[in-house]
């Protein structure tokens, strides 16, 4: 499926400039977004390096399993194919309150190394296991309680109340992780029939 | 709320380093261990990366997507849909500073208080950039078959987009 995105997303892109005669655009671009992506990289880098290090320590201390031991009632029912005592709950619920604070570069790390230490469960090492696709759901809706990107583009730009939007963020996100759950289960129940 | 956001990081890595070292853990040693993990782990991820932003950069510079909206316009004008949020709408799931772009345009020209621009913060806030998320992740553990997710994914990001609609228009209608 990502194969035939990423395919459509270059065979549109040149196409189109060739009929519109902006190829130009296209054959520069070509040469700088490669670059870009790798500036990307070289950005998440030190933050992943250091909170991978960080977490390491919460993992050793013992910290990591109590948080996630915390939130069980709600990560068993969301995830009731992984063991009780997995490593990656603790890596899931660290992702998923980083991500609801609002502390993105921290997420990305704990989702990673959640989705390693699902993987090493998984008995198909090149299919998708149902957990796996439980969390992305929850990250592709992406669970947020302050969106601080947003509060502070509209301070920027001179808003009278720069937070109203958090309550119909929060209720948004709410509806879209919650369909989105509801079609993973009923996908997951059809597929067990 | 400012004084919050910034406090809460150093206390989390206080706190996690603090409790390592009451628990005797070998807290610079760990930390090492744990960092060359993450070292790994970039190398891992980087030529998704590269991919997915060579992709969606192109797509972008091309303006297909202008191309599709100034073609509709008509139409959608008719049925009374904002049509400056379709853009922002349709590449959420891609691109996220794409969007965040778009908003700031959104801003520029009617205000962050505006209906559509309340409805651009809310649709911003609300969802993640899902084929990003999907690739990177997958991409890591080098997982090729990804089953129902993307359709999964798509369908939260619609669902978050149309709930981002009704509930701007109840709040602020």
């Amino acid at each position: 499926m990502v194969n035939i995105i990423w395919a459509s997303l270059i065979f549109i892109a040149i196409i189109y400039s060739l009929i519109t005669g902006n190829i130009s655009t296209i054959n520069n671009g070509i040469l700088t977004h490669a670059k870009s992506g790798f500036n990307l990289i070289l950005e998440m880098l030190p933050l992943i390096v250091l909170w991978t290090g960080i977490m390491k320590i919460a993992e050793t201390s013992g910290l990591l399993e109590k948080f996630s031991k915390l939130l069980n009632p709600i990560l068993s029912k969301l995830f009731p194919s992984i063991r009780k005592d997995h490593k990656a709950l603790g890596y899931i619920a660290s992702n998923i309150a980083a991500n609801m604070l609002g502390l993105g570069s921290a997420a990305t790390p704990f989702g990673l190394k959640a989705m390693e230490e699902l993987q090493k469960d998984n008995p198909k090492k090149d299919t998708a296991s149902d957990a796996m696709i439980t969390f992305l759901v929850l990250n592709t809706a992406g669970v947020t309680l302050i969106p601080t990107t947003v509060i502070a583009l509209r301070i920027m730009h001179g808003s009278l109340n720069p937070t109203e939007i958090i309550i119909t963020s929060i209720l948004a996100t709410t509806i879209s992780s919650i369909s989105g759950l509801l079609l993973d289960h009923h996908i997951r129940k059809r597929a067990k029939k | 709320m400012k004084i919050l956001s910034q406090i809460i990081i150093p206390i989390f890595v206080f706190f996690i380093i603090f409790y390592g070292a009451k628990k005797h853990v070998k807290v610079y040693d760990t930390f090492l261990t744990g960092a060359k993990e993450g070292l790994i782990m970039v190398f891992h991820i980087a030529p998704t990366i590269i991919a997915m932003v060579f992709a969606v950069n192109i797509f972008l510079d091309s303006h297909f997507l202008e191309g599709v909206l100034s073609f509709l316009t008509p139409i959608l004008t008719k049925l009374n849909m904002p049509i400056d949020i379709l853009p922002m709408a349709l590449l959420r799931p891609i691109s996220g500073s794409a969007t965040l772009a778009i908003m700031n345009d959104i801003f520029i020209n009617f205000g962050p208080d505006s209906f559509i621009g309340r409805l651009a913060s809310t649709i911003q806030g609300c969802t993640d950039t899902t084929i990003y998320v999907l690739a990177l992740y997958f991409g890591s553990i080098g997982v090729t078959k990804t089953r129902y997710a993307l359709k999964v994914g798509l369908f939260a990001d619609l669902m978050g987009i149309i709930a981002a609609f009704i509930i701007t228009a109840m709040f602020f209608g």
